[in-house]
C-alpha cells in the first residue's frame, strides 16, 4: 500500500521490541466476541490511475456550474479566484499543518489569522473578528447563543428575509436548547415590521442584507428598535462581495456581523467547506465564539502572533465553554484572505461594481419579458423574479436546455405559497451572452407554456 | 480581630468582624499562573456557601471561586478587573475578589485554620 | 482548582545567536504584515469597470473606505511563501499531536476534490445535474456504515464537536419521541474527556455527571452502574479513549446503559486506531462521529476544516437531520426537509462538507478494505514501539501496558529535574519536531500524547525515538538550559501569553504617532 511505509521485517522487529508474539495481541483489549474476524465488506484497494478512473466518472455525472450560463446563488456564489489562491493554499506548511497550538513552529499561521481577523473586521465595520467559523450557517447560530449570553435573554427574532436554511439551523439549536426562535413569515419584498416583534423578552433580531431574496435592507432603523428594548442586532450575509459595494453592518450599527465568507476566494465545493465570518464589538468578545489569534512578543521582544482568550473554549472551559466548537476553517479563511489581498480595497469595489452591474443588465431583460415580474427594488448581485408558471419546473426546463437560471424558492420552502417565485444571482463570471441567452430562453419557455 | 480560613478549594475568607473577605490562596495563585482575567459577581447578590461566586482566569486554565461562606455580597475588588495582576502579586492582601457580608458565622467552624491549611497543601505534594 | 497552570511568559537567557541588519536568518525571514506593505489602490487582480449603468443600491451604496490593502501578485506570493515556511507541517516532519492524528494528506485526494465536477458544483443546482455528487456522498456513506457496521449515517456536521452535536441531538430527539427528553437531562462523561464533550452537553441544555476511571485508565460497567439513574439520556464514551487506551468494558457498559433506558454516544475522534479490528456497531454504539480529518487523512489546514458524518444505531436512525440522499442507482434524490420523517431539523445550510468527502472517499478506496485495516495496525504498532521504546526513561500513568494509537506518558519522571512537561516539548522543536499533544487528558498530570501514526517509516520512528531518548536522558542528566531556553532555533523563542491575554490586540491598527 502505497502511503504505508511499514514492511513486514519492519513489522516484525517492531513487535519484538513491544514484546507481542502478534499484531492481535495489541487488539487484545477488544472483546475477543466482538473482533472484526474477517474482512471488511470493502473493494480491494486502488492504485492513483483506478481512483482517478472511478471518481473522475462521477464528476463527470455532474453539470459543472462554469461549464454552462449559470445564474444561481442563494448562500452560495460563483466568483472567478485566481490560480494564485489555490496554489498559495496548498503550500505543504499551510495545508498540512494543525491549529497552531505551539506558536514558535506556527507563526505563518498565525500571522495570517490575525491579518484575516484585521481584514474581516475593516470588511463589516466591526471592532474585532475572530478567527472563521464553519460557515455563515453556523455562524449565525452561534451569534445567536452570543446575544443570549449577552442578554441574558433566551428569544432571539429571524426576519423573514433570513436564508431559509440558515432560519432551519437557528431553530434546530434553538429548539434544543429550549430557547425561543421567532421565525417571521418569509418576505420577498422586504416589507415585513420589524421592530414590531421586539419586546423586553428579546435578546437579537437577526436580519441578512442583501437579504435571501436580494433585497438591500437598512438595518439602521432596525438596530434603534432592538437597543431600545436593550436588544441586539445581529447582521447576516451571504454573499461577501456586497461588502465592496454596500454599506456595512458596523456602520448601521450592528452588535454583531455574521455572514458566509466562500465568495471570496473558495469554489462553490456543492455546498463546503466554506468559512463562517464573525464579528463583533470589542466590548463583547469575551463571549465570542471561536479562535482568536492576538499580537504579543516573544522572549527576544519580537512581534509574535498567538492564540488567546482561550479560557472561553470548549478543552478548558468543558460545559461553561462559549462554544462547543473546535476546529474552525483555517485553510478556507486563508483562501478568502489571500483573495482579498490580492483584489485589495480597489479591487474587491471593482469586483463589486462589476456583479451589481451583470445583475441590473439581467434584471433589466427580464423586465422586458411578459408575465415576469422582478419583485427586488435595491439589491446587489441578487434579486427575485416571479414567473407566471410554478418556478421549480422551469428551472428544470431551464436546466434540460443547459442553462442553471436560479433557486425556486419552492426548494427551500416548500409550503410558503411562494411557488412562482426564483431567486436569481448574476454575477462577473457571468458573460452578456450568458445573460442574454437566459433572457431569450425563459421567454421561450414562456410563450410556448412550458411544454416539454 | 481578623482571622483567615480557607477551603479545600483553595478559596480563603478573611473575617473582619461579620464581613468576610473572599479571594484565592497564595498557593491558589501559583498554581494559576498568571491571572488575565477575573469575572466578579454584581454587589447585592445572594450566595449560598458553595455557589459559583467568581472566576479567575490565566492564559491556560479558568477555575471557579466558590463561596466559602453564605451571605449577600457588599462589595467588590474592582482593582483586580483592571488589574488582575494584582491576584499574583498578593493574593491575600490587594487581590482579594469580593466581600460577603456573613448569613451564618457558625459556617466559619467547617474551613480550615491557616494551620490546617498549611498542612493540607502539604498532603498535595 | 485546576492545577494544569504554567508558565505562560517566556524566562531563560538571552540568544546568544548574532542579529542581521534585516532581521533574517538566511531562510528564516521576517514578514510585515499586509497592512505595513500593502496600498489601497495597488491590486493583484486585473478587473475592468463596468460601463456606466443605473445603479440598483439605492440609499445602500457604500461610501465609507473599507481600508483593505492590496498587493500585486509577486508581492502576494512572496508574502504568503514566506509566512507559510515559518509552519511546521506534516509534509516536513513526524508530527506527533496525541489525539489529532497528524497523517500522510495524499495529494491524490487533493487532485480528486478540485475535478470541476466537484468543486464547481452549486449545492442547490437541479437535482439532475448533480447525480454524480449525490453517488459520491452516498457511496462514502455506504463505505462509513461498512466499516461503523452502524444503520444510518448523518452527513451534514462540518467537524468533530458539530458531529457531536448532531449526535447528542439525535439522542435528544429520540428522548422527546418517548416523551423522555424532560425527564433525562443528564449525560454520563468520564474525567478524561475531551472538553467538546461537557460543552456539547451543555450547549443542548443536558447537565453532566463524571464517571470516574479506575486506576488502570478505563471506565468500568461498576462505576457507570453506580451513575446511572432515571434522569440520564446517555453516556459520551470517547473509544480508543483519550489515554490511549480500548474502553474494555464496552460491550458491558452498553448492555448497563441500554437496560437503563439510555443511548450510548461515542467519540470517535479515535476511530482510526480500529478500522476493520471491530465495528461501533457490534459494540453496542448507538451514535458516532467520524473525523474525517484524522481518520480519512483530510488535511487539517491548520485548523479545518475538518467533517464530521455521525453513524447511527437503527433505533436513532429515525430522527437524524436532513438532508439525506433518497433514491437508489440512477435517480438519486436529497430530503432536504422532513418529508414525513422524524428528522430533528437542520445543522447547517447545504450538505456537508463535499470538498472532505471526496478526498476520503479517495482515501478509502486507495486503500481498500485491507488497507484500512493494515493502516490502524501500523498506527497502534507504531504507538506501541514509541513506548515500548521509552519507558524504562519516561513515567506512563497506567503502567508498562499496551496502548492502541497514541503512547501516553505523565511528568513523574521530570519530578527532580525541575523541568517541566511543556520544556520538554519546547526542546523538541529545537530538534526539529513537532511536540506531542501537551496537558491532555487533564486527568494526567503533566500529559505527554504521542501519537506517530501510520505514516512514518521505522527509520524515522527510530531517530524520533533516540532524540526522545537523548532529550530525556538530558533532562534527567540536569541539562537544564537546553530545556528552559527552549527553543532558540525555531522562528521565534518562546511567546508571552500573558501578556497577549491581559492586553489583548486582535487586530492590526495604525500606529498613533507619538
Amino acid at each position: 500500500m502505497r502511503y504505508l511505509p511499514l514492511d513486514a521485517a519492519d513489522r516484525a522487529q517492531m513487535l519484538a521490541r513491544v514484546g507481542a508474539p502478534d499484531i492481535d495481541a495489541l487488539f487484545a483489549d477488544i472483546p475477543a466476541a466482538k473482533r472484526l474476524n474477517r474482512p471488511l465488506d470493502l473493494p480491494g484497494g486502488m492504485s492513483e490511475i483506478e481512483v482517478e478512473r472511478r471518481l473522475t466518472r462521477m464528476a463527470a455525472r455532474n453539470v459543472a456550474a462554469g461549464s454552462v450560463p449559470f445564474f444561481l446563488g442563494a448562500g452560495a456564489y460563483r466568483h472567478h479566484v485566481p490560480a494564485t489562491v489555490d496554489h498559495l493554499i496548498q503550500r505543504s506548511e499551510f495545508l498540512t499543518s494543525y491549529t497552531p497550538y505551539q506558536p514558535e513552529i506556527a507563526q505563518g499561521t498565525l500571522q495570517v489569522l490575525f491579518e484575516f481577523q484585521t481584514q474581516v473586521a475593516a470588511l463589516t465595520g466591526m471592532e474585532v473578528a475572530n478567527a472563521s467559523m464553519y460557515d455563515g450557517s453556523t455562524a449565525c447560530a452561534e451569534a445567536i447563543l452570543m446575544a443570549h449570553r449577552l442578554t441574558r435573554r433566551r428569544k432571539a427574532v429571524l426576519s423573514g428575509g433570513l436564508h431559509p436554511q440558515y432560519s432551519d439551523v437557528a431553530a434546530t439549536l434553538g429548539g434544543m436548547a429550549d430557547e425561543e426562535i421567532v421565525r417571521l413569515p418569509l418576505d420577498p419584498h422586504a416589507s415585513e415590521d420589524i421592530a414590531a416583534a421586539i419586546d423586553d423578552e428579546t435578546s437579537c433580531v437577526v436580519v441578512q442584507s442583501p437579504d435571501f431574496f436580494g433585497n438591500l435592507r437598512d438595518l439602521e432603523p432596525i438596530a434603534a428598535a432592538a437597543h431600545a428594548k436593550g436588544a441586539l442586532l445581529v447582521a447576516v450575509f451571504t454573499e461577501a462581495v456586497s461588502l465592496g459595494a454596500v454599506r456595512s453592518p458596523g456602520e448601521m450599527a450592528a452588535d454583531i456581523a455574521v455572514g458566509e465568507g466562500q465568495s471570496i476566494g473558495n469554489a462553490l465545493n456543492f455546498g463546503g467547506p466554506y468559512v463562517g465570518l464573525f464579528a463583533t464589538r470589542l466590548k463583547n468578545v469575551r463571549q465570542a465564539p471561536g479562535r482568536l489569534a492576538g499580537e504579543t512578543v516573544d522572549a527576544d521582544g519580537r512581534r509574535s502572533f498567538v492564540l488567546t482568550l482561550s479560557t472561553r473554549e470548549q478543552h478548558i472551559r468543558r460545559e461553561k465553554a462559549t462554544s462547543n466548537i473546535c476546529t474552525n476553517s483555517g485553510l478556507c479563511a486563508l483562501a478568502f484572505s489571500i483573495h482579498l489581498t490580492l483584489l485589495g480595497e480597489a479591487g474587491l469595489r471593482r469586483l463589486a461594481a462589476l456583479n451589481h452591474a451583470a445583475a441590473v443588465d439581467l434584471a433589466g431583460r427580464f423586465g422586458a419579458i411578459p408575465g415576469v415580474d422582478v419583485l427586488t427594488e435595491a439589491f446587489f448581485n441578487e434579486f427575485t423574479i416571479r414567473t407566471p408558471r410554478p418556478a421549480a419546473a422551469l428551472i428544470d426546463e431551464l436546466a434540460a436546455r443547459g442553462i442553471v437560471g436560479g433557486l425556486p424558492v419552492s426548494r427551500l420552502a416548500p409550503n410558503a405559497g411562494l411557488d412562482d417565485l426564483i431567486v436569481v444571482a448574476a454575477t462577473e463570471t457571468s458573460t452578456p451572452d450568458d445573460r442574454r441567452s437566459y433572457a431569450e430562453t425563459l421567454a421561450q419557455l414562456l410563450q410556448t407554456g412550458g411544454k416539454r | 480581630m481578623t482571622e483567615t480560613r480557607y477551603t479545600k478549594d483553595h478559596e480563603y475568607a478573611r473575617v473582619e468582624g461579620d464581613v468576610a473577605v473572599v479571594g484565592i490562596s497564595d498557593h491558589a495563585q501559583q498554581q494559576l499562573g498568571d491571572v488575565v482575567f477575573v469575572e466578579l459577581p454584581a454587589v447585592g447578590v445572594k450566595l449560598a456557601k458553595g455557589d459559583g461566586a467568581a472566576v479567575v482566569e490565566s492564559v491556560k486554565a479558568a477555575s471557579d471561586v466558590f463561596a466559602p461562606v453564605s451571605g449577600e455580597v457588599i462589595e467588590v475588588n474592582g482593582a483586580v478587573d483592571a488589574q488582575p495582576g494584582l491576584i499574583n502579586e498578593d493574593a491575600m492582601g490587594r487581590g482579594w475578589l469580593l466581600k460577603i457580608k456573613l448569613a451564618d458565622a457558625g459556617e466559619l467552624a467547617s474551613l480550615m485554620s491557616e494551620a490546617d491549611y498549611a498542612a493540607f497543601l502539604k498532603t498535595l505534594a | 482548582m485546576n492545577n494544569q497552570g504554567r508558565p505562560t511568559r517566556p524566562s531563560g537567557g538571552e540568544t546568544t545567536r548574532r542579529g542581521t541588519f534585516t532581521g533574517n536568518r538566511a531562510l528564516d525571514m521576517e514578514e510585515a504584515l499586509i497592512f505595513e506593505t500593502g496600498r489601497l489602490d495597488a491590486t493583484g487582480v486585473d478587473l475592468e469597470a463596468p460601463a456606466p449603468f443605473a445603479s440598483k443600491l439605492g440609499a445602500h451604496a457604500r461610501s465609507a473606505a473599507i481600508g483593505l490593502p492590496g498587493l500585486t501578485e509577486p508581492e502576494a506570493v512572496r508574502h504568503y511563501v514566506r509566512l507559510s515556511r515559518n509552519n511546521y507541517a506534516i509534509d516536513a516532519g513526524l508530527y506527533p499531536l496525541g489525539s489529532c492524528t497528524m497523517k500522510h494528506n495524499p495529494r491524490l485526494n487533493e487532485k480528486m476534490a478540485r475535478l470541476p465536477g466537484f468543486a464547481d458544483l452549486h449545492p442547490l443546482q437541479p437535482i439532475s445535474t448533480v447525480q454524480g455528487a449525490l453517488e459520491l456522498i452516498d457511496a462514502l456513506a455506504q463505505a462509513l456504515l461498512t466499516l461503523t457496521g452502524m444503520s444510518a449515517v448523518a452527513m451534514s456536521p462540518k467537524a468533530g464537536a458539530h458531529g457531536e452535536l448532531c449526535g447528542m441531538m439525535t439522542i435528544k430527539a429520540a428522548l422527546a419521541a418517548r416523551g423522555e427528553d424532560k425527564t433525562r437531562t443528564v449525560v454520563l462523561v468520564p474525567d478524561s474527556a475531551h472538553g467538546t464533550n461537557p460543552a456539547t452537553a451543555a450547549l443542548i441544555g443536558l447537565s453532566v455527571r463524571a464517571v470516574p476511571a479506575e486506576a488502570d485508565g478505563v471506565v468500568s460497567a461498576e462505576a457507570v452502574e453506580a451513575a446511572l439513574a432515571p434522569d440520564v439520556a446517555a453516556i459520551m464514551l470517547t473509544n480508543p479513549n483519550t489515554c490511549g487506551l480500548f474502553e474494555r468494558n464496552i460491550v458491558e457498559i452498553a448492555d448497563a446503559v441500554h437496560a437503563a433506558g439510555a443511548y450510548f454516544y461515542c467519540d470517535g475522534a479515535n476511530f482510526n486506531a480500529v478500522m476493520g479490528k471491530t465495528r461501533p456497531g457490534d459494540l453496542g454504539v448507538d451514535a458516532m462521529h467520524i473525523n474525517l480529518h484524522k481518520t480519512f487523512s483530510t488535511p487539517h489546514g491548520g485548523g479545518g476544516p475538518g467533517a464530521g458524518p455521525v453513524v447511527l444505531s437503527a433505533r436513532l436512525a429515525p430522527f437524524a437531520p436532513a438532508p439525506s440522499i433518497v433514491g437508489t442507482g440512477d435517480a438519486l434524490s436529497l430530503a432536504e426537509h422532513h418529508e414525513g420523517r422524524q428528522a430533528f431539523g437542520r445543522m447547517s445550510a447545504f450538505h456537508g462538507q463535499m470538498g472532505m468527502f471526496v478526498r476520503a472517499l479517495a482515501y478509502i478506496l486507495s486503500h481498500g478494505g485491507d488497507g484500512l485495516r493494515q493502516a490502524s495496525e501500523d498506527a497502534v504498532l507504531s504507538a506501541n514501539y514509541v513506548r515500548a521504546s521509552l519507558i524504562d526513561l519516561m513515567s506512563a500513568p497506567f503502567g508498562d501496558r499496551p496502548c492502541m494509537h497514541e503512547a501516553l506518558f505523565d511528568d513523574r519522571w521530570l519530578k527532580d529535574t525541575g523541568l517541566t512537561t511543556l520544556d520538554f516539548a519546547k526542546a523538541m522543536i529545537d530538534e526539529g519536531y513537532h511536540p506531542m499533544t501537551v496537558y491532555f487528558p487533564l486527568v494526567v498530570h503533566g500529559a505527554m500524547l504521542i501519537e506517530p501514526t501510520e505514516s512514518e517509516s521505522k527509520a524515522s520512528l527510530d531517530l524520533f525515538i533516540m532524540t526522545l531518548r537523548d532529550l530525556a536522558m538530558g533532562a534527567l542528566g540536569g541539562e537544564r538550559e537546553r530545556f528552559v531556553a527552549a527553543p532558540v532555533h525555531a522562528p521565534r523563542r518562546r511567546l508571552d501569553e500573558t501578556r497577549a491575554a491581559r492586553q489583548p490586540t486582535l487586530r492590526w491598527a495604525k500606529p498613533t504617532p507619538a
